[in-house]
């Protein structure tokens, strides 16, 4: 029993002392049996605060600690790790959330939650006075990480994770790398292309033997965790196997695209959206990787006509199963852009109404030169209709998509560079063309971009008027003067939408937001890391977010995973389950309810018994109840331990 | 103001704490009576810690079950719906009204609903219904 406990009441600024009434909760516990020590602090998680606790627990033989403030999901390893260099075991420590679960979820009542964090903190000091010193147990990990998807952000991830000595698995749904960024023509950064910026990034991944690409890979299972994951991949066939051919020379791509014009199956280049057709059999796109033809086995026929031009073509290639071992695992799946409802600002229904994806695409496509044209007619004025799927009033995508204001600005730079003479109209509901993307904005209200902006709730109309289409909009930066542009193109600024994720988040377990990107456990501290161990997201996959900070994200991934598995060894949480053989019978009941296999049986004087396989136990507790005789306790969960804070919360003196 | 009936959650430390995190992030308000303990998953809560809490003055216990979100086993819902099963089996035969104890999956995003889930567990206990 730890009797010689250290409490600190954290303000949290004012997160927590405006709604709590810290000094009462500070005084109420001082006297609270076995607490020795009380007192509050303005940030419990600051250096010198920590500098302080690590004085008292030396002065005053603290044996165990306790911090009220915020979840112990943020700071429960800062406060172990204090413990720790203090010379106290660190599984002496209870972190108490009075913040989230109390000053900000009761800032509507401070009185009532006062009392509560009153209550909250002696439940941590009836755990930590039960707390036992212990040692966490460490695994062996594998030094290798896979990357699931090969945009940029997963390319990226996988050279800098080589570089720094991990095996990687960087697999890709498509048959090509790339991801979006080909898709883009000029970027924002002055003479730098979407297509050269994944052509730079796929030589160095081909050019690393510490990266194994897999292309047209989808990972369909997974078992075991952190440190060691067996994932199960499927790798759909390519309908083109390169061994033993030549594929560097003009006769290689000659042959290539003469195969591609003998197959009579043609579809919608989704690559393209739409813009331009593409064959069943087909060849990479600049911008995409490698440079290897493939079926598109949904629109092939199987007729043959591209295998009597091109030597390797294979359509009897057949599905792989792969499983590889990997410590970590770290999501760049990307995003699909937000496509708009059929009628939205005339989307569908007006036929010179596109989104900002399709016209990106469309300058991309379109030589330089002359005039700009839309199926075949001149183009002098562009309407851009901002926030489309993005900051919605009604409709799931309440969020910003944020890349989107800077991109359509671009956009209109872009256009007028290349066709001078266009004039560009933005129809806004406020510009967010924040840091440096700020430049692009200066330049397009210089060259005399005209700006109209809405309220959320009146939003732009788009009609069509004696063959002419209409943009109308109450303009608030004239006083609400309703006006009129025509427009031989509208574009509308559509936002991202995460791609759909559903079988990896059905196969890893990672939790989605209200938004369906995936959700960080902390955006500040563990901004990369999501509540699963060793799975991290980078990206476009966890919010919509630029080419940039896509690779921000993307390194940092890459240097979290690698600290976590490179060292060969990951320490665990040493929360086991444990039998007390003299009451236990063997009845096999935890046997059945552990999902690892953790329980085995033995014989102990006499008898058959159950007993623990630690390296095997994930500490999940599954096998508490099914107990018949209430043998088994676990470790910071046994019944003592969940008992007398039971009591500690509702016994109020 | 009465006091209102104490409610003790069960909620389990990956997928549903998060959520109740997130709803004070929100400043979603829900009744100060609601207490949470953490448990690793709600398939590991015994009976007896339930039936402790009724004794020691809880009106009301919920579990916020991992249930399809656990990590850790797939059968999760069958056996924290058997734990469930099993005290309300004890409470009957102690004279309790069983809808004293509730179970629900609370998902890591699911902090809307945890909150519509205290207010109506709170209304339910203070109208003496159960």
């Amino acid at each position: 029993m730890r009797n010689r406990i250290a409490v600190y009441i954290c303000h949290c600024g004012s997160n927590i002392a405006d709604h709590v009434d810290v000094e009462a909760v500070r005084d109420a516990i001082a006297g609270e049996e076995g607490v020795v020590l009380a007192k509050t602090t303005m940030f419990a998680c600051s250096d010198s605060a920590q500098s302080e606790m690590i004085e008292d627990i030396r002065e005053n033989d603290i044996d165990g600690m306790v911090v009220a403030s915020c979840s112990p999901k943020l700071h429960l390893f800062t406060f172990r790790s204090v413990a720790e260099r203090a010379g106290l075991n660190p599984y002496n420590y209870v972190q108490a959330n009075i913040r989230e679960q109390v000053s900000w979820a009761h800032s509507d009542k401070p009185e009532q939650a006062t009392e509560k964090a009153l209550q909250i903190v002696r439940m941590a000091v009836a755990k930590a006075r039960l707390s036992a010193p212990l040692t966490p147990p460490s695994i062996t990990s594998e030094n290798v990480i896979l990357v699931v998807g090969a945009g940029v952000a997963g390319m990226r991830a996988a050279i800098e994770l080589a570089d720094m000595g991990s095996k990687v698995y960087l697999i890709e749904k498509d048959h090509y790398v790339g991801g979006r960024a080909g898709q883009w023509g000029n970027l924002h950064v002055p003479g730098v292309k979407g297509e050269g910026l994944v052509k730079d990034l796929y030589e160095e991944v081909a050019g690393r033997e510490g990266i194994t690409l897999f292309t047209g890979t989808e990972v369909i299972s997974s078992s075991g965790s952190v440190g060691s994951f067996e994932l199960t991949l499927r790798r759909s066939p390519r309908y083109f196997n390169p061994k033993g051919i030549d594929t560097s020379g003009s006769e290689f791509t000659g042959k290539v695209r003469k195969a591609v014009e003998a197959c009579p199956e043609e579809l919608d280049d989704d690559y393209d959206f739409g813009l331009t057709a593409r064959k069943a059999f087909r060849h990479s796109h600049p911008g995409q990787f490698p440079d290897l033809p493939s079926v598109d086995m949904q629109a092939c026929t199987r007729c043959g006509k591209c295998a009597e031009i091109l030597e390797g073509v294979d359509l009897e290639q057949e599905e792989q199963r792969v499983t590889v071992k990997a410590g970590a695992v770290i999501l760049c799946t990307g995003f699909s852009p937000y496509q708009p409802q059929e009628g939205e600002f005339g989307y569908g229904e007006i036929e010179n109404v596109i989104s900002l994806q399709e016209f990106r695409r469309m300058m991309a496509l379109s030589g330089s030169g002359g005039r700009l044209l839309f199926r075949g007619r001149p183009v002098n004025t562009i309407s851009y209709i901002y926030c489309v799927g993005s900051r919605q009033l009604e409709g799931d995508n309440k969020y910003c998509s944020r890349y989107c204001c800077s991109a359509a600005i671009h956009t209109a730079n872009l256009v007028r560079e290349k066709f001078p003479g266009v004039r560009n109209f933005h129809f806004h509901r406020g510009i967010r063309s924040y840091g440096k993307l700020e430049e692009l904005y200066e330049i397009s209200c210089s060259e005399g971009d005209i700006y109209f902006q809405s309220r959320d709730d009146e939003l732009p109309e788009v009609i069509k008027e004696d063959g002419e289409t209409i943009v109308k909009i109450a303009d608030i930066l004239t006083s609400g003067r309703d006006i009129e542009v025509g427009a031989d193109l509208v574009v509308l600024v559509t936002g991202m939408v995460p791609r759909d994720n559903s079988r990896l988040v059905d196969v890893l377990k990672v939790p989605v937001g209200r938004d369906r990107f995936f959700n960080e456990v902390h955006p500040k501290l563990k901004p990369v890391e999501v509540v699963i161990d060793g799975i991290y997201i980078a990206g476009a996959c966890q919010s919509p977010r630029n080419i940039n900070e896509s690779m921000n994200s993307a390194l940092s991934a890459a240097v979290k995973s690698n600290s976590l598995v490179s060292s060969g060894e990951i320490e665990l949480e040493p929360t086991m389950a444990a039998v007390d053989r003299s009451l236990c019978g063997w009845c096999g009941e935890c046997a059945r309810a552990c999902p690892f296999d953790a329980i085995v049986r033995e014989q102990y004087e006499g008898k058959e018994v159950a007993a623990v396989n630690e390296a095997n136990c994930k500490g999940c507790g599954m096998c508490l109840p099914v107990c018949p005789v209430n043998a088994i306790q676990l470790t910071g969960s046994s019944d003592a331990e969940i008992e007398s804070m039971i009591e500690a919360l509702i016994d109020l003196k | 103001m009465a006091k209102q009936p104490a409610i003790l959650v069960f909620s389990t430390e990956k997928i549903s704490d998060p959520a109740i995190d997130m709803a004070g992030l929100m400043k979603m308000h829900y009744p100060p009576s609601v207490y949470v303990m953490t448990v690793p998953c709600s398939s590991a809560i015994k009976p007896r810690w339930i039936m402790h809490a009724f004794r020691k003055g809880f009106r009301g216990v919920f579990i916020a079950a991992d249930g399809t979100d656990c990590p850790y086993s797939d059968r999760c819902t069958e056996l924290t719906g058997n734990i469930v099963a099993r005290t309300q089996e004890m409470m009957k035969q102690k004279g309790m009204d069983p809808a004293r104890l509730r179970m629900a999956a609370i998902c890591s995003v699911c902090s809307e609903p945890f909150v519509r889930h205290m207010k109506t567990f709170t209304e339910k206990l203070s109208e003496g219904e159960v």
